[in-house]
């Protein structure tokens, strides 16, 4: 492989801020559901999206996962969010501009999007 | 699915959960046989014989929540419906291959989509699984091993750190283009 040299950079570079990265109580846990339901419905692009804008905005302190079928195939693509401390939320029908907009509101600044949640959407 | 390589991401959680420590990934694309092979093998736990008999049965599914499981069947019928062939072996205790057969021109053929962010995913779904990822253009080739990835990482950083992911990410983009015959 003719880039390994890029990837030792990318090694040392991250060794020092590796620590910052430890999974722990106060890390915000991602999960996309992927299994057949998941991918079919475009659960790849909604991760590539969370993974890009995480990456985008240096965002230390998350880290995302991926499971299989929640149960609810209808309303995949599903994301849920685990932050420390308090209740999971179950976004749905996701599609990679609302990933965005989970990583900016939910992931950085704390704030559940209501409409995204599997109980607004129970509703209609 | 849209895309072969959707079906790809799929039918490697089989793998997954049948236990394997590595799993091959080939794509082989060639015009003058006017195929495109995509071959998934890992050293899993594999099946009964009579599991394997039945397992493109939709009905026919290990898991436990539901009665259905549709990965195995969407996937030949992708492959079937360009007029390809699929197949499975497998034998317990040594492990499993899928083979899927398109025809390459075939109208129905679905394109082969993100491999890139394919791979990506898989990874960081497992990280402790090896993956060997072959991608073969009429004869030009490369490959993406986890093995040779972890020896430059060491112990310390691993595969999931996000750096690394989009690494993985623009060094098959890239190698993708070279074999396509793109800008070297």
């Amino acid at each position: 492989m003719k880039s390994l040299a890029q990837l030792e950079q990318i090694r040392n570079k991250t060794l020092a801020k590796i620590n910052l990265r430890k999974e722990d109580d106060t890390s915000i846990r991602v999960v996309v559901g992927m299994a057949t339901c998941g991918i079919a419905a475009g659960a790849r692009p909604v991760m590539k999206a969370i993974m890009d804008e995480i990456e985008k905005r240096n965002v230390t302190n998350c880290y995302v996962t991926q499971t299989g079928c929640i149960g609810v195939c209808r309303l995949e693509p599903i994301v849920e969010v685990y932050l420390p401390g308090s209740e999971k939320i179950t976004y749905v029908k996701m599609d990679a501009e609302k990933a965005v907009k989970v990583v900016n509101e939910t992931l950085v600044n704390g704030k559940v999007i209501n409409e995204y949640t599997i109980g607004a959407a129970d509703k209609n | 699915m849209v895309e072969i390589s959707l079906h790809i991401l799929d039918i490697v959680q089989n793998s997954v959960r049948a236990k394997a420590s590595l799993i091959e990934i080939s794509v082989i694309e060639d015009t003058s046989s006017n195929l495109l092979t995509v071959r998934i093998s890992d050293n899993g736990c594999g099946m009964s014989e009579e599991f394997l008999n039945d397992v493109t049965n939709p009905f026919r599914t290990s898991r436990t929540t539901r009665k259905v499981g549709l990965g195995v069947p969407m996937f030949k019928n992708a492959a079937e419906q360009t007029g390809g062939s699929f197949e499975i072996s497998s034998k317990l205790g040594e492990g499993t291959v899928v083979e899927a057969k398109f025809v390459y021109d075939s109208i129905d053929r679905q394109p082969l989509g993100d491999m890139a962010f394919t791979m990506v995913t898989i990874v960081n779904s497992d990280p402790d699984i090896d993956y060997v990822y072959t991608h073969t253009f009429n004869g030009l080739s490369f490959d993406f091993d986890t093995r040779q990835i972890r020896e430059t990482l060491g112990s310390e950083v691993p595969l999931t750190e996000p750096q690394v992911l989009s690494w993985i990410e623009d060094y098959i983009n890239s190698e993708t283009e070279n074999i396509y015959g793109g800008i070297q």
